[in-house]
C-alpha cells in the first residue's frame, strides 16, 4: 500500500515537472523575453527600455546554460530561466504580473472566492439536474418521452455557449428583467442575486451533454443480471430504479465528476468575464487581454496542480477501497 | 497565394472521389454508408451543401469580370463573384428585405435584396455568413490534419511496442491532460501567436490525447489477436503489421473521433473569438462583434441571429451524423440501446 502510494506520489511530482516543461517552452522558448517585453511596452522603445524592463521582471538571463560561468562556481552554471523558473513555481513565488505589477499570489487569492461561489452551486444543481433527468429518460426507455428528450439533448448540445449565455443574458436580464445583468457582490443577502442568472444559464447550457452521458450509463446498468433478478423477485419498477440501478450508476458517475472538482477553482472564463464577476476566469481574460504572460502562466500552472492532486487523490481512496486497482497498477508497472 | 488553395481544393476533391470508389468496393464499407444515408438523409445532404460552399468559397482566380475598386491583382473566389461585396453593399444597417436603411430611412443602393440584411460597415450578411462556412470547414479540417496522425502515431506505437515507449507515451499524455483545457489552448495561441494555422495547430495539440488513449487501448487489443501474433510468426515486418493489421481496424474510431471532434472545435472556436484570439471571418468573430447590437435600441437581431443559426444547423447536423456513424460503426454502443 504504502509502495503504492509513494510510487503515485513521484508519478505525480513527474508530471508536474512535465508541466513546468511545457510552460517554459511555450512562454521563453516560443514566446521568448524580448517578444514578452515588445508585447509589453510596444514596438517603438528603445533598447535600454527594453533591457530595463527584461531586468525588472527578472527576465534577463540566458536561457538554458548559462556562458559566462566558470568552474569555481557552481552558482552561475545555473543562474538561467530555466532553472529560475522552475524554482519559483515549485517554491510558489510567482512574483508580479507583467503588465501592472500586482503580486499575482494575491490576486489568485482573491479571485478563487468568487470563483467557486459561481462554479461550486453551477456545478452541484447540474448533477442533481443531470442525474434526475437521466434517471427519468431511462426509466421511460424506449417510449416518445425517451426519444423527444434525446432530441431535445442533442438540439440542445449543437448550440455555442457564447450563444446560451448572449441570449440568455439578453432574455432573463434585459426583456424579463428578474436579475441584474452583471454584477457581483459577496455579501451572502445579495450574491444569489447576482448569481442566479450564470448558475441558470450554464445548467441549461451542459444538461444536453450530461443526459446523454448519464443515459447510456443507466441503460448499462438495467440490463444488469441483478436487475433481472430484482424485478423477478418482484420489486417494482420505481423500486428498481430508485434502489438498485441508481446506487450502482452512481459509483460510475461519480467517478467522472470527481475529476472536475479541481477545475472549479479556475472557474468559468466565459461566465466571469460576461457578468462581471471577479474570479479567476475573469483574471485569465485580463492576462489574455494585457499580454501578462506570467499572471497567465501562475494561472495554467494552478490549474494542472489542483489536477493532479485531485488525480492522485482519488487514485489513493479508490486503491483504499478497490485492491484490484492497486494489483493491476503494480501488474501493468 | 490563391493556387494554394486551388490545389487543396483539387487534391480534396480526388481524395473524396478515391474514398468514394474506394468505400464502395468494400462489402462492409457499403453497407455502413448505405445505413448512413438511409438514416440520416436530409443531415447529410445539408452537410453537403456546407461542403459545396466551402469549396466554392476556396476557388479563387485573379481578374475576369472588371468589377470596379477592387485591386487588379487580388483574387476573387467564387462566392465573392456571385455577390461582388464592393458594390453589392450599403451605407450602414438594414433590415433583412428593407427598402430604407435602419437608422435615417434614406433609400437603400440594393432595396430587398439583402436577404439577411446588412451589418455596421453596410457589409451584406448573407454574404459573410457563407464567408464564415469556409472558415469553420478549415478549423474542423485543418485541425484533425494535424490531430489525428499525431494520435495514431503516439497511441498506436505506445499501445504495439508496448514497455519504454508506453511508458514515455503515458507520460506526455498525463503531462498535456493534467493542465486544463482551454487554459492550455490559450497558453499555446498566446505564445505562438494569432493566426489560422497556429490556432488549428494549437487546438490540434491540446485535443489529440483523447484519440491517443481509445487508439492505444484498442491496439493493445489487437496486438493479442492470433493473426497479429501469426503474421509476428511468420516474420512479417513491424511497419507492414500496423500498416495491414492495425490501423484498418482502428478506421471506425478515428472516423467516429474525427466526426465528433469536428463539433467541439467548431464550438471552441467560438469562446476564441470571444477572447479575441479566433480567426478572421469565423461565425464566432461575428457573433462577438453583434453581441454589443442586442442592447441597441431598437434591436439588430439579423447579424448574431445569421452567424449563430449557420453554427447551429452546421454543428447538428454533425451531430446528427456522428451519432449515427458511432450506433453504425461500432457495435459495442448497439448493445446499450434498450
Amino acid at each position: 500500500m504504502l509502495a503504492f502510494i509513494v510510487r503515485r506520489l513521484a508519478f505525480g511530482f513527474a508530471t508536474v515537472l512535465g508541466v513546468l516543461f511545457v510552460l517554459f517552452v511555450l512562454f521563453f522558448a516560443v514566446a521568448d523575453p524580448d517578444d514578452m517585453a515588445i508585447r509589453a511596452i510596444g514596438e517603438r522603445a528603445s533598447p535600454e527600455t527594453y533591457a530595463a524592463w527584461k531586468r525588472n521582471h527578472g527576465y534577463d538571463k540566458p536561457l538554458l546554460i548559462n556562458p559566462e560561468y566558470d568552474w569555481t562556481s557552481i552558482q552561475r552554471y545555473t543562474d538561467t530561466l530555466l532553472v529560475d523558473h522552475y524554482e519559483r513555481m515549485l517554491s510558489f513565488r510567482f512574483g508580479r504580473s507583467d503588465s501592472d505589477d500586482t503580486p499575482i499570489w494575491t490576486r489568485i487569492r482573491e479571485g478563487a472566492g468568487p470563483s467557486l461561489s459561481l462554479t461550486l452551486p453551477l456545478f452541484v444543481l447540474g448533477l442533481i439536474v443531470g442525474i434526475t433527468l437521466s434517471l427519468f429518460v431511462a426509466f421511460f426507455r424506449g417510449t416518445y418521452i425517451d426519444r423527444s428528450v434525446l432530441v431535445i439533448c442533442m438540439l440542445g448540445m449543437s448550440v455555442a455557449s457564447l450563444i446560451y449565455i448572449i441570449g440568455g443574458q439578453y432574455l432573463i436580464g434585459k426583456l424579463l428583467r428578474w436579475f441584474p445583468i452583471s454584477g457581483f457582490d459577496p455579501d451572502p443577502a445579495v450574491i444569489g442575486r447576482f448569481l442566479a442568472i450564470p448558475i441558470l444559464i450554464g445548467v441549461l447550457a451542459e444538461f444536453g451533454g450530461t443526459v446523454r452521458l448519464y443515459r447510456t450509463v443507466f441503460l448499462e446498468e438495467v440490463n444488469r443480471d441483478y436487475v433481472r433478478t430484482a424485478r423477478a423477485k418482484g420489486c417494482g419498477e420505481i423500486r428498481v430504479m430508485l434502489r438498485h440501478v441508481l446506487r450502482n450508476a452512481l459509483l460510475p458517475i461519480i467517478t467522472n465528476v470527481v475529476l472536475a472538482i479541481p477545475f472549479l477553482f479556475i472557474g468559468s472564463i466565459l461566465f466571469e468575464s460576461f457578468f462581471g464577476i471577479p474570479g479567476l476566469g475573469a483574471l485569465t481574460v485580463e492576462a489574455i487581454n494585457g499580454n501578462d504572460f506570467s499572471t497567465l502562466r501562475t494561472i495554467v500552472y494552478i490549474g494542472a496542480l489542483l489536477y493532479i492532486a485531485g488525480q492522485i487523490l482519488t487514485d489513493i481512496c479508490y486503491s483504499l477501497a478497490d485492491p484490484r486497482v492497486r494489483l493491476g497498477a503494480e501488474a501493468s508497472a | 497565394m490563391s493556387w494554394v488553395s486551388n490545389i487543396i481544393v483539387a487534391l480534396l476533391v480526388a481524395g473524396g472521389a478515391y474514398v468514394w470508389i474506394w468505400a464502395r468496393s468494400n462489402r462492409l464499407w457499403r453497407e455502413a454508408m448505405r445505413a448512413l444515408v438511409r438514416r440520416r438523409r436530409f443531415a447529410l445532404i445539408i452537410l453537403g451543401v456546407y461542403v459545396l460552399i466551402g469549396l466554392l468559397d476556396a476557388v479563387s482566380w485573379v481578374g475576369g469580370d472588371g468589377v470596379q475598386g477592387v485591386a487588379a491583382s487580388e483574387a476573387r473566389s467564387v462566392i465573392d463573384r456571385i455577390f461582388k461585396p464592393s458594390i453589392f453593399r450599403e451605407k450602414s444597417y438594414s433590415e433583412p428585405f428593407a427598402q430604407v436603411e435602419f437608422v435615417g430611412g434614406a433609400a437603400l443602393t440594393f432595396p430587398g435584396q439583402h436577404v439577411l440584411g446588412t451589418d455596421i460597415l453596410g457589409d451584406d450578411v448573407l454574404y459573410k455568413t457563407l464567408k464564415g462556412v469556409k472558415v469553420a470547414l478549415l478549423i474542423g479540417g485543418l485541425t484533425c490534419l494535424v490531430l489525428i496522425p499525431l494520435a495514431l502515431l503516439f497511441g498506436v506505437s505506445a499501445g504495439y511496442f508496448g514497455g519504454k515507449i508506453d511508458d514515455a507515451v503515458f507520460f506526455v499524455m498525463s503531462t498535456l491532460a493534467s493542465i486544463p483545457n482551454l487554459l492550455l489552448l490559450i497558453a499555446l495561441i498566446m505564445a505562438l501567436g494569432k493566426g489560422t494555422l497556429q490556432v488549428c495547430f494549437a487546438l490540434g495539440i491540446t485535443g489529440w490525447v483523447g484519440l491517443s488513449r481509445l487508439t492505444r487501448a484498442e491496439t493493445l487489443k489487437l496486438r493479442e489477436l492470433e493473426y497479429v501474433q501469426a503474421a509476428r510468426a511468420l516474420g512479417v515486418s513491424h511497419p507492414t503489421i500496423v500498416m495491414r493489421h492495425i490501423l484498418p481496424n482502428l478506421a471506425h474510431l478515428v472516423i467516429i473521433t474525427f466526426a465528433l471532434l469536428f463539433t467541439g472545435l467548431v464550438l471552441s472556436e467560438t469562446i476564441l473569438a470571444y477572447l479575441g484570439i479566433g480567426l478572421d471571418g469565423s461565425w464566432g468573430r461575428m457573433i462577438d462583434q453583434a453581441r454589443n447590437e442586442l442592447s441597441r435600441d431598437p434591436v439588430i437581431w439579423w447579424n448574431i441571429v445569421a452567424a449563430s443559426s449557420a453554427l447551429f444547423i452546421l454543428v447538428l447536423c454533425v451531430n446528427l451524423i456522428a451519432d449515427a456513424l458511432r450506433d453504425i460503426l461500432d457495435p459495442r454502443t448497439l448493445r446499450e440501446r434498450p
